[in-house]
C-alpha cells in the first residue's frame, strides 16, 4: 500500500473518563486508517463513544490516549501550539448543533474571518472577501448580503451551511462531521449531504462522517466503523458491511432499519434490550446480553478480534462463522 | 346516536392561526400554522402524518385533541363536533382522546415515580388508580413492574417513552396522537416502540394519527399517509399506494431524499434535491406554496391555488399540473402541458 496517501493512522485510541460511577471506557482500543479523499463513517447507537471518539481525535480531550498520527506526525505527542497550528487549518469539524459551535451574538463574517484571518493571516478585507466567496460555494443565496446577520436569523440548513463554511475555509486534509444532518429534514439533509459530497471531491479532502443514519453511511462512505460500548464492533468497506456483516450487532442495526421499499406488514426486527452502562461494562462481551447467539463463552470472555477478510475486522467469537454464513 | 360512523374523528376545514404581538420589528404577524384542513380518520386505522419541520403537523395533532383551539373549523369525533358538547360529555371524551409526546425527556415530570405518572390519568377518569393496575400497564408496554417507584432520570430514552406510552394507555382510550414518538430514540429501539404501538393497536383496537418526519417509520406503521406543506395538506394516499407512486412534486422530492441503507442502490439512485429551505410561514408563498421550489413550477402556480383532488380512485393530491386524466407529471412535462382545469 501506498503510505503517503495516507492521512490519518490511528492506532489504540482510548479515552477512560473518571466519574462517580467509575470509569467510563467512552473509547476503548480504536484503530483505523484513512486514505485522502476517502470517507470513513462511523455508526453506532446513543453513547457509544462516536463523539469522544472524534473530538479525542483533533485532542479536544485531555484523557485520551494512543497514537493519532496525521500525515506522518502524531498528534497526542505535538505541542499543544502545534495543535492550535493544525486545527481547524488542516484537521476541521463540523458538529451536529450548528448553535453550539455558532456564536449567536457575533455577526457571521466576522466569525468566519476570523479562521482565516489566524490560519491563513489574510488582512480584515480580504477576509471579508473570502467570506463571501465561502458563504457562495455552500450556496448561499446572495451571500454578500448575508454576510452581515447573525446566526439567529438563519434557518437551521442555512447555519449548517455557514457551519460548513467555516470547517472549509482553509481548505482542511480532514473534515470531521459529528451528525451534520442529524438536527435537519430529509429535504435540506439531502442538500448538505449533496454538498459536503461534492466539496470534498473538489479538494481531494478526507472525511470522517458520524451518524447514527445507515442510510445516510450507504450514500456517502467508502469504509465504516460499527461502534459498541466505546468499541469497534466491526470494520468493512462500505458495500462489504451492508453485504456481508459478520456482526449480530451490525446485523441488528441493518435489519432494525425500516426500509423504504419494504412491502412486508411485519413487526420490524428489533434488537431486545439496551446498551450496557458504560461505567459497568460487563466481564466478556458488552452485547452477549442482548444478542440472539451469545453462548457461555461470550459471557465469559472479551470477544476477540478476527480477521474475516481484507480490510474487514468484526469483534465476535463467532465472526468467522457469521461470515461463512452470509456468503451468497 | 346508534350508528356508529366509519370515521371516528373528521376535521372540517380546519384553522389554526398564531398571532404574534407588535416587537420591535414591526406590527403583529400572524402565521397559518394550520391553513383548511379537511381530514378524516378511519376507526382502526393509522394515518400518517409528515411534512417538514415547521408545516404544521403537531399543530394539526393538537387541534384534534382540542388542546389547541382550532381558529376556525370542525373537529368531529364519532359525528360529534367536539366544541359543541357539555362539560361533563366533553371530559369523557377527554379520556377517549390522548397524545404521545415526541420528547420522552421533559414530557415528563422528573419529580414523580413511575406509578404516579401512569397512575394520574387513572384517578383523574376515576378508573382505579391500584398499584397492580398500573403494573399491569407497565407490563403491557415492556417496563419490569418492580420499577414503579423510579423516577424518569432513571431510565434510558425508550423506556422514558414507554412510561409516556403507558400514561396514554391509562386512560382507556380509544384514539392516540402520537407526536413524533420515536424521533429521540436510537434506530435499535425505534423499531421496539413501532411494534409495541402496532401490538397494541391489534389488541385494543387503536386509532392513531402517526406525526412524523421520518417517512420509513411512517411507511412501516401508517396504513394511510398524508403529506403536509406549510399548513395545507397537499396529498393523502394509502401507504402502499404513497410510496410507489408519488404524484405530487413535493412528495416525491421527499422520497427521493430518504437514504436506503444500501451503498448499490444508494449510489445510483435518482434524486431530486430541492432548492432553497422552507418557505417562511409568516409569508407564504402565493398560489401553490410550493412553487418556490418546485423544479415542475410554471407561471400559473405561484397564482392559481391548487384544489385536493382525487387523481387516482383513494388518492387525493392538490397540483394544477396533474389531472384524474394525466396523474404524472413527469409524463405531462414531457409532453409540454401546462396547468390542468381541476
Ligand atoms: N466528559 C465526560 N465525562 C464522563 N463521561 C463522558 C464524558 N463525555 C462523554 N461521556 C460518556 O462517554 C460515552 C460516549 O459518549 P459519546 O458522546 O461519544 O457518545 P455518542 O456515540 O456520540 O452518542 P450520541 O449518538 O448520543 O451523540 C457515554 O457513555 C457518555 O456518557
Ligand atoms: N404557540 C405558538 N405560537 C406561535 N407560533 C407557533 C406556536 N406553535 C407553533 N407555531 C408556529 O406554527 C408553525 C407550525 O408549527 P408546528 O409546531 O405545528 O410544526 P411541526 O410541523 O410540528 O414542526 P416540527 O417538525 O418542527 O415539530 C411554525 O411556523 C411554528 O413556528
Ligand atoms: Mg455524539
Ligand atoms: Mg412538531
Amino acid at each position: 500500500m501506498n503510505s503517503d496517501a495516507t492521512i490519518l493512522s490511528v492506532r489504540g485510541l482510548t479515552t477512560h473518563f473518571q466519574t462517580a460511577e467509575g470509569v467510563v471506557k467512552a473509547v476503548d482500543d480504536v484503530s483505523f486508517d484513512l486514505k485522502r479523499g476517502e470517507t470513513l463513517g462511523i455508526v453506532g447507537e446513543s453513547g457509544s463513544g462516536k463523539s469522544v471518539t472524534s473530538l479525542s481525535l483533533m485532542r479536544l480531550v485531555p484523557q485520551s490516549t494512543g497514537e493519532i498520527v496525521f500525515d506522518g506526525v502524531d498528534v497526542n505527542r505535538m505541542s499543544e501550539n502545534d495543535v492550535r497550528r493544525i486545527r481547524g487549518r488542516r484537521m476541521a469539524m463540523i458538529f451536529q448543533d450548528p448553535m453550539s459551535s455558532l456564536n449567536p451574538y457575533l455577526k457571521v463574517s466576522t466569525q468566519l474571518a476570523e479562521i482565516t484571518k489566524l490560519h491563513l493571516g489574510l488582512d480584515q478585507k480580504q477576509a471579508r472577501e473570502h467570506a463571501i466567496k465561502m458563504l457562495e460555494t455552500v450556496g448561499i443565496p446572495d451571500a454578500a448580503s448575508r454576510l452581515d446577520s447573525h446566526p439567529h436569523e438563519m434557518s437551521g440548513g442555512m447555519r449548517q451551511r455557514v457551519m460548513i463554511a467555516m470547517a472549509l475555509s482553509c481548505e482542511p486534509e480532514l473534515l470531521i462531521a459529528d451528525e451534520p444532518t442529524t438536527a435537519l429534514d430529509v429535504t435540506i439533509q439531502a442538500q448538505i449531504l449533496e454538498l459536503i459530497g461534492d466539496l470534498t471531491a473538489k479538494m481531494n479532502t478526507s472525511v470522517i462522517l458520524i451518524t447514527h443514519d445507515l442510510g445516510v453511511l450507504a450514500g456517502m462512505a467508502d469504509k465504516v466503523i460499527v461502534m459498541y460500548a466505546g468499541r469497534v464492533f466491526e470494520q468493512a468497506s462500505a458495500v462489504e458491511l451492508f453485504a456481508r456483516s459478520a456482526n449480530p450487532y451490525t446485523l441488528g442495526l441493518l435489519k432494525s432499519t425500516p426500509g423504504i421499499a419494504d412491502d412486508t406488514d411485519g413487526d420490524l426486527y428489533q434488537i431486545p434490550g439496551m446498551p450496557p452502562d458504560a461505567a459497568n461494562l460487563p466481564r466478556g462481551c458488552p452485547f452477549a446480553e442482548r444478542c440472539e447467539r451469545a453462548a457461555d463463552i461470550c459471557r465469559d470472555q472479551p470477544p476477540p478480534f478476527v480477521d474475516v477478510s481484507e480490510g474487514h475486522f468484526s469483534l465476535c467469537h463467532f465472526a468467522s462463522e457469521i461470515y461463512a454464513e452470509a456468503k451468497h | 346516536m346508534n350508528s356508529v360512523p366509519e370515521n371516528l374523528i373528521s376535521l372540517e376545514d380546519v384553522r389554526v392561526e398564531y398571532s404574534s404581538r407588535p416587537s420591535l420589528f414591526g406590527s403583529g404577524q400572524s402565521v397559518r400554522a394550520v391553513d383548511g384542513v379537511s381530514l378524516e380518520i378511519k376507526r382502526g386505522e393509522t394515518l400518517g402524518l409528515v411534512g417538514e419541520s415547521g408545516c404544521g403537523k403537531s399543530t394539526l395533532g393538537r387541534a384534534v385533541l382540542r388542546l389547541t383551539e382550532p381558529t376556525s373549523g370542525r373537529v368531529m369525533h364519532d359525528g360529534d363536533d367536539l366544541a359543541s358538547l357539555q362539560p361533563e360529555e366533553m371530559r369523557r371524551r377527554r379520556r377517549q382522546l390522548q397524545m404521545i409526546f415526541q420528547d420522552p425527556y421533559s414530557s415528563l415530570n422528573p419529580r414523580m415515580t413511575t406509578g404516579q405518572i401512569i397512575g394520574e390519568p387513572l384517578k383523574t377518569f376515576d378508573l382505579g388508580a391500584s398499584k397492580d393496575r398500573v403494573q399491569t400497564l407497565m407490563e403491557t408496554v415492556g417496563l419490569d413492574r418492580r420499577f414503579i417507584d423510579r423516577r424518569p432520570r432513571e431510565f434510558s430514552g425508550g423506556q422514558r417513552q414507554r412510561i409516556g406510552i403507558a400514561r396514554a394507555l391509562a386512560a382507556e382510550p380509544e384514539f392516540i396522537v402520537a407526536d413524533e414518538p420515536i424521533s429521540a430514540l436510537d434506530v435499535s429501539i425505534q423499531a421496539q416502540i413501532l411494534n409495541l404501538m402496532r401490538r397494541l393497536q391489534k389488541e385494543n383496537g387503536l386509532t392513531y394519527l402517526f406525526i412524523s418526519h421520518d417517512l420509513r417509520a411512517v411507511r412501516h406503521i401508517a396504513d394511510r399517509v398524508a403529506v403536509m406543506y406549510l399548513g395545507r395538506i397537499v396529498e393523502l394516499a394509502d401507504a402502499k399506494e404513497l410510496y410507489r407512486d408519488p404524484l405530487m412534486p413535493y412528495t416525491r422530492a421527499l422520497m427521493s431524499s430518504i437514504p436506503v441503507a444500501d451503498p448499490v442502490i444508494e449510489r445510483k439512485r435518482e434524486r431530486i434535491i430541492l432548492r432553497g429551505d422552507v418557505p417562511s410561514p409568516f409569508d407564504p408563498p402565493s398560489g401553490c406554496h410550493f412553487h418556490t421550489r418546485c423544479p415542475f413550477a410554471i407561471d400559473e402556480c405561484s397564482r392559481i391555488e391548487p384544489r385536493l383532488v382525487e387523481i387516482k380512485p383513494g388518492h387525493t393530491a392538490a397540483c394544477i399540473r396533474i389531472s384524474p386524466g394525466h396523474p404524472h407529471i413527469g409524463q405531462n412535462v414531457a409532453s409540454g402541458l401546462g396547468a390542468l382545469t381541476q
